[in-house]
């Protein structure tokens, strides 16, 4: 009885400022998870009981063409916008990361596109940009090319939505220039001495001491290029088309779990994703070792 | 790093030259929302033949007798009990992991960590069948209630790192005066963190504001309908000769989000660069 008191006495005041935190872990963070666990072996429709089902839901996935065009489609887009998002971000911090004056300004205006980005007002505005008589066609024709519909061609259109995330570089650069700055200046001065040029400053120096940075990028863009959802939903008409060319991964599990009530097979497909992206986290973890440096 | 003055002057052109093909296309939907509808598709240029309003007078009309001016206040309304939330769960939690010691800390900090990596898609089924039982789907309850319970891990952990960045000795000072760890919060921790509340409710604005999906999910009732949600119906009901009044509204749309971002650039950059939030 006195251990309890003693207990309590030393922790409530950490877990009452803890609470709402705490019931959000469990309410909406650890029991869903389970829940969805759960829900992914069964068939459910949100208005009969589950019905368990084993590994029924797994199987039919890798049956299922719809699904592996999603995969095909989310891994292509993921594969283009992130090394280009890295690099364009890189490129320009690095270009604006030269003592130059204006700096607050350039590297404001290089962000504005990822403050909007994600917005739906930005995904319709590209779907008049790239569509048949979108602006993009008008300047083509200026140079004398004949344009395309380029949203409604299934070979072109997952290629407008790469081209918006890469678009929306501007926070990585955000971050590589926050990174720049913590290089020490002498590191710079000592190389120029030894007579190292720009090229072999930049292998030596720049590129090993933002590679944690660049770590840091890689991860996230990642994350977050698996879960791209608004732009695809928006341009597409939420339908993924033209012939399931811009159906990602989410939109997929959006229309197998809140249009066809399939709620089952989503979960599953959430899993499946969450182990996904768990799996390349944990690689690019592991390879790090290899190629980022830390200070010790 | 020294450069001559030509290489300079080139380096400035073109990096002006980059920030005018990253601006052209917001720049030329704000134009365009001043053209009529025919010149939309004929007119390339920044400037426009006959500048026009009317864009904006039948964009505001909305939809089905529900004008802009409804799903703005929706907006502003939800946008608002999502920073308060924020601004409370995640500041308190940030506290007690900062600063107060109990049972578990450290294995609750690495749990708040790792659920900055969890896909919200694994919660997001269960969560929409629970708001559904409750009977919540279509009220703002299940965009609003989680951040009242510090979901976004994001702000704990960059409230955390602010609250242990301010010296000890302050709160060893007002121990010996007599505040407790509740007064201690109150009058000494959240002064001191404005400037990560500050960041927090910026970037809160701003999420909340071009979040679509989880709006997608739980709001069908038009009335009830914020700008995103709007916005996208607008077009699905829209024929190609509205693209003018679609333009205004669009415009209209980011005009609140780009204005918290000329205000308030410092904590926007700060968060990025030091908590490495998703702008």
């Amino acid at each position: 009885m006195q251990a309890i008191k003693t207990f309590w006495k030393n922790n409530w005041i950490g877990y009452f400022f803890l609470t709402p935190w705490l019931i959000g872990l469990i309410v909406l963070s650890a029991f869903p998870m389970g829940f969805s666990l759960y829900l992914a072996f069964t068939r459910y429709d949100l208005f009969s009981a589950p019905k368990w089902i084993g590994f029924g839901n797994f199987i039919e996935m890798f049956h299922d063409d719809k699904y592996l065009t999603s995969i095909k489609v989310t891994v292509h887009y993921v594969l283009f916008t992130v090394p280009l998002s890295l690099a364009f971000a890189l490129a320009v911090a690095l270009l604006l990361n030269r003592g130059i004056r204006g700096l607050r300004v350039y590297r404001a205006i290089y962000y504005v596109p990822s403050l909007f980005g994600g917005s739906v007002a930005i995904a319709l505005l590209w779907r008049q940009l790239f569509g048949g008589e979108g602006l993009m066609n008008s300047i083509l024709h200026f140079f004398g090319v004949e344009g395309m519909n380029w949203i409604a061609t299934p070979s072109t259109s997952i290629y407008t939505l790469i081209l918006l995330s890469t678009w929306q570089f501007g926070s990585a650069m955000v971050i590589f220039l926050a990174g720049l700055k913590q290089i020490p200046v002498d590191l710079y001065e000592s190389a120029r001495i030894d007579g190292a040029g720009t090229v072999k400053q930049f292998r030596h120096i720049t590129f090993p001491m933002l590679t944690p940075i660049l770590f840091f990028n890689l991860v996230m863009q990642i994350i977050h290029a698996f879960q791209a959802f608004t732009p695809a939903f928006i341009v597409s008409g939420g339908n993924g088309g033209p012939l399931n060319s811009t159906l990602f991964y989410t939109l997929y599990l959006y229309q197998k779990g809140f249009a066809q009530f399939e709620m089952g097979y989503a979960a599953a497909m959430a899993w499946m994703l969450l182990l996904t992206v768990a799996l390349i986290t944990s690689l690019l973890f592991v390879t790090s070792r290899n190629w980022v440096y830390y200070q010790e | 790093m020294v450069i001559s003055k030509a290489s300079r002057y080139f380096l400035h052109a073109f990096i002006i030259a980059g920030c005018v093909i990253m601006l052209y296309p917001l720049l030329w939907m704000f134009v365009s929302s001043f053209k009529e509808n025919t010149e939309i598709f004929t007119n390339t240029s920044l400037i426009p033949h006959k500048i026009t309003f009317e864009n904006y007078r039948q964009g505001w009309a909305g939809l089905s007798g529900v004008t802009f001016g409804t799903f703005f206040l929706n907006t502003f309304f939800l946008v608002a009990l999502c920073i308060i939330g924020n601004l409370i769960s995640c500041s308190m939690a940030a506290y007690a992991f900062g600063r107060l010691k109990f049972f578990l800390r450290q294995a609750f900090f690495a749990i708040m960590l790792s659920t900055l990596m969890l896909p919200f898609h694994v919660t997001v089924i269960p969560q929409y069948i629970m708001f559904n039982k409750f009977g919540w789907v279509n009220t703002y309850l299940p965009l609003v209630l989680p951040k009242f319970l510090g979901v976004e891990a994001f702000f704990v952990f960059l409230i955390v790192q602010f609250i242990r960045s301010l010296p000890r000795e302050l709160d060893q000072a007002a121990e010996i005066d007599g505040c407790g760890p509740i007064k201690m919060y109150l009058h000494i921790i959240l002064p001191l963190t404005l400037p990560a509340l500050m960041t927090t409710s910026i970037f809160t604005f701003i999420w909340t504001w071009n979040d679509f999906f989880s709006q997608l999910l739980y709001i069908s009732n038009i009335q009830r309908f914020p700008i995103a949600l709007a916005l996208r119906m607008f077009t699905d009901s829209m024929g190609d000769n509205s693209w003018g009044a679609l333009f205004a509204m669009s415009i209209l749309s980011l005009v609140p989000v780009f204005a918290m971002f000329i205000f308030f650039q410092r904590y926007l950059i700060e968060g990025i660069s030091t908590g490495g939030l998703k702008g």
